[in-house]
C-alpha cells in the first residue's frame, strides 16, 4: 500500500507540471490582461502602466514568467527601474516554497486572501454537508427498503427535480420567497437575509448566523442531496438483497437493526469514494451559492479574479483546485482499499 | 412525458419567429410590464417581451446543448474507441491525456475560459458565440464518454466475433467502426442524451455569471444575469427563464432514464416478467 501511494505521488508531479503550464499559458497568453482596465482609465499614463507592468514582472516572457512563479525570482537579479540594467534580486519564492505571490488587486500576498475565504467556504460547505448528510442517509435506506412504495415513489421524482433546477436559479428563488414575499408577521421585516455571513455591524448572535446560513445551505443542499440519496438508495439495494442480510433476519434481529447495522455499513462504502471524489467539486460547486449570497468566501474569491485577470491568484486558486482533485482521486483509491479488503494495490 | 414537454419545447423555440415582438429592439414605452396578455412573461429593463426573448433564448440554449453533446462525441468516442481497442502504449497515452483533462477543476477552468473568451475580439467568435461556448464546454466534458466508449471496447474487443472478422482480414477501422461500434453505442447514447441536460445546466450557469453567452444575444442564462437586481420590483424576469431551464433539463433527463432502461436486457426482462 505504501508503495502504491509513493508511486501515484510520483506519478502526480508530471501531471502537476503539465497541468499548470497549460494552466498558466492560458492565464497570462489571454488578451485583456490584468492592465487592460487600467489602460482605459484616463488617469494612468504610459509610463505609469510601464511601472506596474515590471512591478508585476509582466514585462518577462512566458517561459520566465512560469519559472519565476514555480521557484521564484529571488535568486537573480531584476530590472525594477526600467533602465535595461539588472540591479536588485526578485522577491517571489515561487510557489513550490509556499508563496503564490502577490494579488495585483490588493497588493497583498495572495494567500493571506486564500486563508481567509477558504475558512468562510469550509463553514459553508461543512454545515451544508452535514445536512445533506442528514437527509440523504434515511431517505436513500428507506427508498431502497422500501422500493417502489409511495414514499420510493415521491423520492425519485423530487430527486429529478433536484437535478434538473438550476442551482443558481434555486437560489434566486429562495430569495424570492424568503426574503421579497415572505415576512415576519410580528416585526414585517423580511423572514431571512438575501445574503451576508452575517448582520453587518450586529454583535455575533447565533440566530443572526444561523439566520444567514438557511437560504445558501438550502441553495448547496438539493442538488447533493438528490445525488447522495440516489446513490445509497440503489448500494442499498445491491445490499439486502445479499445472503448475509438474510442471514441477520433469520437470526431473529429486528429490521431496523439489520437495515441501519448490516446492511448500511457495506452500502456506505462505495459511497465513501464516491465522496472523496466529489470534494473538489463540493468547494467549487459552492461558487454559486457565495456570489448569490456575498459570501465571502474562495468561489467569490476567484470570480472576482477572473473579472480583474488577477493572474497570481487566479493561478493560485486553479493550482490548488487541481492539487486537490488529484489527491481527491488517490484519497478515493486508498479508501477503496482500506474499506474493502478484496480490493488490492500493487 | 418527457418527450412530450421536451418536444413542446423545440416546437415553441422554432416558432420563436412567429411572436409579434421583436427580440431586440426596445421600446422604452413598456418597460417592466408585469405578465399579461398582451405580454405573458412581462417585459425586461429595455421594455423587449420577454416571452419572445426567452423562446430565442431558448434556441440558443438548446443550440449550445446539442453541440455539446455533438462535440463530446466527436472527440471521446474515437479516443475511447482507439484507447480501448488497441490497449498498450495507445491507451496509455489516450488515458493519460484524459487524467490530465480530468484532474483540471472543470467549473474554475470553464469560467476561466468564458472570461478570456469575452476579451477575445475575434470576428469569427463572436458570430459564432454558440460554437464558441459548446467548444469551451465540450473540450472539458469529452473524458467521461472516452472513458465510458473505453470500458466497452475493452469488454468487446476479446468476443468472438470480432476475433473472427480479425481472422477473416477485417482491418482494424473495420473492426472498431463497423463490428464493435453498433455494440457499443447503448450506453454511449444514454451518456450523450444526459450530456445535453448538464451543457444547458453549464451553459446556464455561464451567461448568468456574464461569461457565457454576450448580450444582447438572448440565452436562458444571460436573461437571468440581472435578475437578483430585480427580484424585489420585477420577479417574472427571474421566474421565466429558470423556468425553462428547469423544464428542458428535466425532461431531457427523463428520456436518458427512459433510454437507459430500453438499453438494460435485465430491466427490459424484469419488465416483461421472464426474470
Amino acid at each position: 500500500m505504501g508503495h502504491y501511494v509513493v508511486r501515484r505521488l510520483l506519478q502526480a508531479i508530471p501531471l502537476m507540471i503539465i497541468v499548470s503550464i497549460v494552466l498558466f499559458a492560458l492565464v497570462n497568453l489571454a488578451p485583456g490582461g490584468p492592465l487592460a482596465g487600467r489602460g482605459q482609465s484616463k488617469r494612468m499614463r504610459p509610463e505609469q502602466i510601464a511601472i506596474l507592468k515590471r512591478q508585476f514582472g509582466l514585462d518577462q516572457p512566458l517561459y520566465k514568467r512560469y519559472i519565476f512563479w514555480l521557484v521564484g525570482n529571488d535568486w537573480t537579479k531584476i530590472d525594477t527601474d526600467g533602465d535595461g540594467i539588472k540591479e536588485s534580486y526578485g522577491q517571489g519564492k515561487g510557489i513550490l516554497r509556499g508563496d503564490f505571490g502577490m494579488s495585483y488587486r490588493t497588493r497583498k500576498p495572495v494567500m493571506d486572501s486564500i486563508k481567509n475565504s477558504f475558512k468562510n467556504t469550509a463553514y459553508l460547505m461543512s454545515v451544508t454537508l452535514v445536512v445533506v448528510a442528514i437527509i440523504a442517509i434515511p431517505v436513500g435506506v428507506i427508498s431502497a427498503v422500501k422500493q417502489y412504495s409511495i414514499f420510493d415513489i415521491i423520492v425519485t421524482s423530487l430527486s429529478f427535480i433536484g437535478q434538473a433546477i438550476p442551482e443558481f436559479w434555486l437560489g434566486l428563488i429562495l430569495i424570492l420567497v424568503f426574503y421579497v414575499w415572505l415576512k415576519n408577521p410580528l416585526t414585517g421585516d423580511s423572514l431571512l437575509p438575501p445574503g451576508g455571513m452575517y448582520t453587518q455591524g450586529a454583535a455575533f448572535s447565533i440566530i443572526d448566523w444561523t439566520k444567514h446560513l438557511i437560504l445558501p445551505v438550502t441553495m448547496g443542499v438539493v442538488g447533493w442531496v438528490t445525488w447522495y440519496s440516489r446513490f445509497l438508495r440503489s448500494s442499498m439495494l445491491d445490499v439486502i438483497h445479499q445472503d448475509y442480510v438474510r442471514t441477520a433476519r433469520a437470526k431473529g434481529l429486528s429490521l431496523n437493526k439489520v437495515y441501519y447495522k448490516h446492511a448500511l455499513r457495506n452500502a456506505l462504502l462505495p459511497l465513501v469514494t464516491i465522496f472523496a471524489l466529489d470534494l473538489p467539486y463540493i468547494f467549487s460547486g459552492s461558487l454559486y451559492v457565495e456570489i448569490l449570497f456575498s459570501w465571502p468566501g474562495m468561489g467569490r474569491l476567484y470570480y472576482q479574479a477572473a473579472i480583474d485577470r488577477d493572474y497570481p491568484m487566479l493561478m493560485a486558486i486553479l493550482t490548488i483546485g487541481t492539487l486537490a482533485v488529484v489527491f481527491a482521486n488517490l484519497l478515493a483509491d486508498i479508501a477503496y482499499a482500506k474499506l474493502d479488503p478484496r480490493i488490492h494495490y500493487d | 412525458m418527457g418527450c412530450i414537454v421536451l418536444g413542446c419545447i423545440i416546437l415553441a423555440v422554432s416558432l420563436a419567429g412567429l411572436s409579434p415582438y421583436d427580440p431586440y429592439k426596445s421600446d422604452m414605452s413598456a418597460r417592466y410590464q408585469p405578465p399579461s396578455l398582451a405580454h405573458p412573461m412581462g417585459t425586461d429593463a429595455l421594455g423587449r417581451d420577454l416571452m419572445t426573448r426567452v423562446l430565442y433564448g431558448g434556441r440558443v440554449s438548446l443550440a449550445v446543448g446539442f453541440s455539446v453533446m455533438v462535440i463530446t462525441l466527436l472527440i471521446g468516442v474515437p479516443v475511447g474507441a482507439m484507447a480501448g481497442y488497441f490497449g498498450g502504449r495507445v491507451d496509455n497515452v489516450l488515458m493519460r491525456i484524459t487524467d490530465a483533462a480530468l484532474a483540471l477543476p472543470s467549473l474554475l477552468v470553464l469560467i476561466l475560459l468564458g472570461a478570456i473568451l469575452r476579451e477575445v475580439d475575434a470576428p469569427a467568435l463572436k458570430q459564432n458565440p454558440v460554437l464558441t461556448i459548446a467548444f469551451v464546454i465540450g473540450i472539458l466534458a469529452w473524458m467521461f464518454t472516452a472513458r465510458l466508449v473505453r470500458a466497452s471496447y475493452l469488454t468487446i474487443r476479446e468476443m468472438d466475433f470480432v476475433v473472427a472478422t480479425r481472422a477473416l482480414g477485417g482491418s482494424n477501422f473495420r473492426i472498431i467502426a463497423l463490428h464493435i461500434f453498433p455494440n457499443a453505442i447503448g450506453p454511449v447514447i444514454v451518456e450523450a442524451t444526459l450530456e445535453i441536460a448538464y451543457a444547458i445546466l453549464e451553459e446556464s450557469g455561464l451567461s448568468y455569471l456574464g461569461f457565457g453567452i454576450q448580450p444582447p444575444t438572448p440565452s436562458w442564462g444571460n436573461l437571468l444575469s440581472n435578475a437578483q437586481e430585480y427580484l424585489v420590483k420585477y420577479p417574472w424576469l427571474a421566474i421565466f427563464p429558470g423556468l425553462m431551464i428547469f423544464l428542458s433539463v428535466i425532461s431531457i433527463n427523463y428520456i436518458g432514464d427512459g433510454l437507459r432502461d430500453a438499453f438494460d436486457p435485465h430491466k427490459v426482462l424484469t419488465k416483461m416478467g421472464e426474470v
